[in-house]
């Protein structure tokens, strides 16, 4: 969805959630049942960082369809929701598996026969979309995206002379989607939730959106949230669940916990870039349909790999 | 063994890319070559370097052997000043804090225009890339230094479509289609390095690689190419460059 949506409208759906200090903590089946066929879904993290990969797995799994997501940068993420059918729409800056393995050769069959449609903006536009959903303001002003091919082929934005400098701006829709689903290393379980690291632009999309989905490495008590409130960087009251999924961006990295998992990584592109359609449903069924649980996936990557991503991650605080 | 032997396009493309950094300078930099340049700049002449990463970070340290797979992963944090949002860090380049951009190229013209969504029509592509990333913003907002491999069907008169803008259609269009600052100010390739005219804004050759003739570059470029009157000739990698450089990327990830 596309067309900016009327303050009356945002408005009201907001004072329609229950922001109760509740707690909220479902299955991740349950979660998945949040997201309706059609939904916006907006996507935290960015490549293979931070992805909310568990969430994902399980809307794939409950088979849903037509959902519009966006997201800054996508990685395979993006392949696996074109590839499964539950997304033929993706609003993003930049599209394929990471530099070092080329071109997505799935998100160039979906995208070049038609079959489903990658809507490109500016990185910058991207964040001033979810930017404005935040501050609940119909659009933001940005200086790049002019001149270029980028903007000549989104109908969306809009080029203006400023009223104060006589200077052309382009101005990039707000972006309020029906769900966020974000990744953190731990929340309370009201939803109070810390992120170390890179926070991309997750807490815009939090704020942005009209549910939002938290996975969580782990669930820590709210007094050891009020301990630290500084390191609250989304609040309880944009929340709608919670699941405690450790190692929920399997295989993509969460800061502090694990990098990505990248022998398993490199077995996907292999698969996927050789044959697009084959390679993809053999992926799907032996990972994502075949396993009975998220730990039964993490087994499938394997505890060697799943453990070595783990020591890499922390390796970040030996100093 | 002569001594073009004794290294690859890809080292050679860094370490020239590497050259082209001032010490002092805030340099916004991409993946692969850009983010392994910007770092052997670092360790070479320039320590007071500020590298910038999209996924937001100021001042990367990053670690030999340690490269990350993109500017968004742990990898870019170690040793940096500060970690901040994605959108934040661009806006950086929006409110003019950085000096440099600096990014690979798929595809490039003769104003400097830099193409890597689509080969083709866009309406039908034959291919469809991956897209810009920061890369738009990057080149709207900075000076820009962009580092690729130097082939015909890379360098085209016109590209198929502008995903970053260099000087558009050249001369003050660029400015006239709503981007007063920055531009398009070198290009390194494994064949020779390139600026741009003042007033017409066309790529120009400033020095040729060493052992490289104007008409292998002629020969493998798709417009015709300006010559500076006084053409120079580049120093070949030196051994300690090519020593740190090696270190940095010690599994080949970028250099080949």
């Amino acid at each position: 969805m596309s067309e900016v949506q009327s303050y009356t409208k945002l408005r009201k759906d907001l004072m329609q959630r229950d922001r109760s200090l509740r707690e909220k903590v479902v299955s991740l089946e349950e979660a998945a049942s949040f997201v309706r066929d059609s939904d916006s879904v907006s996507i935290g993290g960015s490549t293979v960082s931070r992805t909310p990969m568990g969430l994902i797995w399980a809307l794939i799994r409950a088979e849903r369809t037509k959902l519009s997501c966006s997201r800054c940068i996508v990685s395979s993420d993006g392949d696996l929701l074109f590839g499964s059918g539950a997304s033929e729409h993706i609003i993003t800056s930049w599209f394929s598996q990471g530099i070092l393995w080329g071109v997505s050769k799935v998100m160039r069959h979906y995208v070049e026969t038609g079959k489903a449609r990658y809507d490109e903006w500016s990185h910058l536009a991207m964040g001033m979309r979810f930017r404005a959903g935040a501050m609940g303001v119909p659009f933001m002003p940005i200086r790049s995206m002019l001149g270029s091919d980028v903007v000549k082929l989104r109908p969306e934005p809009k080029q203006i002379v400023c009223p104060f400098t006589n200077e052309k701006l382009l101005l990039v829709p707000a972006l309020n989607p029906d769900v966020a689903l974000i990744h953190v290393q731990r929340c309370d379980a009201y939803g109070n939730a810390q992120i170390d690291g890179l926070q991309f632009m997750d807490v815009d999309l939090a704020m942005a959106a009209n549910k939002v989905i938290l996975t969580t490495e782990r669930i820590i008590s709210n007094d050891q949230i009020r301990r630290a409130p500084d390191r609250t960087k989304i609040p309880f009251f944009a929340v709608d669940a919670v699941v405690e999924l450790p190692f929920g961006c399997a295989p993509h990295e969460c800061y502090g916990a694990y990098e990505p998992m990248m022998r398993h990584m490199e077995y996907y592109v292999d698969l996927v870039n050789k044959d697009p359609v084959e390679g993809m449903r053999e992926y799907l069924d032996r990972f994502v349909y075949g396993p009975k649980s998220w730990t039964e996936f993490l087994d499938l990557i394997g505890i060697e790999e799943v453990l070595a991503a783990g020591r890499a991650g922390q390796s970040i605080y030996d100093t | 063994m002569t001594l073009k032997s004794t290294y690859t396009a890809g080292e050679l493309l860094a370490i020239l890319s590497a050259r082209q950094l001032v010490d002092g300078q805030v340099v916004f930099a991409g993946v692969g070559i850009p983010l392994l340049a910007a770092t052997l700049a670092q360790r070479l002449d320039c320590p007071g370097l500020t590298i910038l990463f999209e996924g937001g970070v100021i001042g990367a340290f990053v670690e030999p052997g340690k490269l990350p797979p993109s500017t968004n992963d742990q990898r870019c944090t170690v040793r940096a000043n500060m970690v901040l949002g994605s959108a934040e860090v661009l806006l950086l380049l929006q409110r003019g804090y950085v000096d440099v951009g600096f990014m690979g190229g798929a595809q490039i013209d003769q104003y400097g225009n830099l193409n890597s969504s689509f080969i083709g029509d866009p309406a039908k592509p034959k291919t469809r890339l991956p897209g810009t990333g920061g890369g738009n913003d990057i080149s709207s907002l900075t000076n820009m230094i962009v580092a690729m491999k130097h082939e015909k069907r890379r360098f085209v008169e016109n590209v198929d479509f502008i995903t970053s803008p260099g000087w558009l259609n050249g001369g003050h269009t660029r400015a006239d289609g709503g981007l007063p600052a920055g531009g398009m100010y070198r290009v390194v390739t494994d064949l020779a390095v390139f600026g741009f005219d003042e007033t017409t804004r066309r790529l120009k050759t400033l020095a040729l690689n060493p052992g490289v003739t104007r008409e292998q570059v002629q020969d493998n470029t798709g417009f015709r190419l300006d010559f500076d009157d006084d053409v120079r000739v580049t120093e070949p990698p030196t051994a300690q460059e090519l020593s740190v450089l090696r270190g940095l990327d010690p599994d080949r990830l970028y250099i080949g």
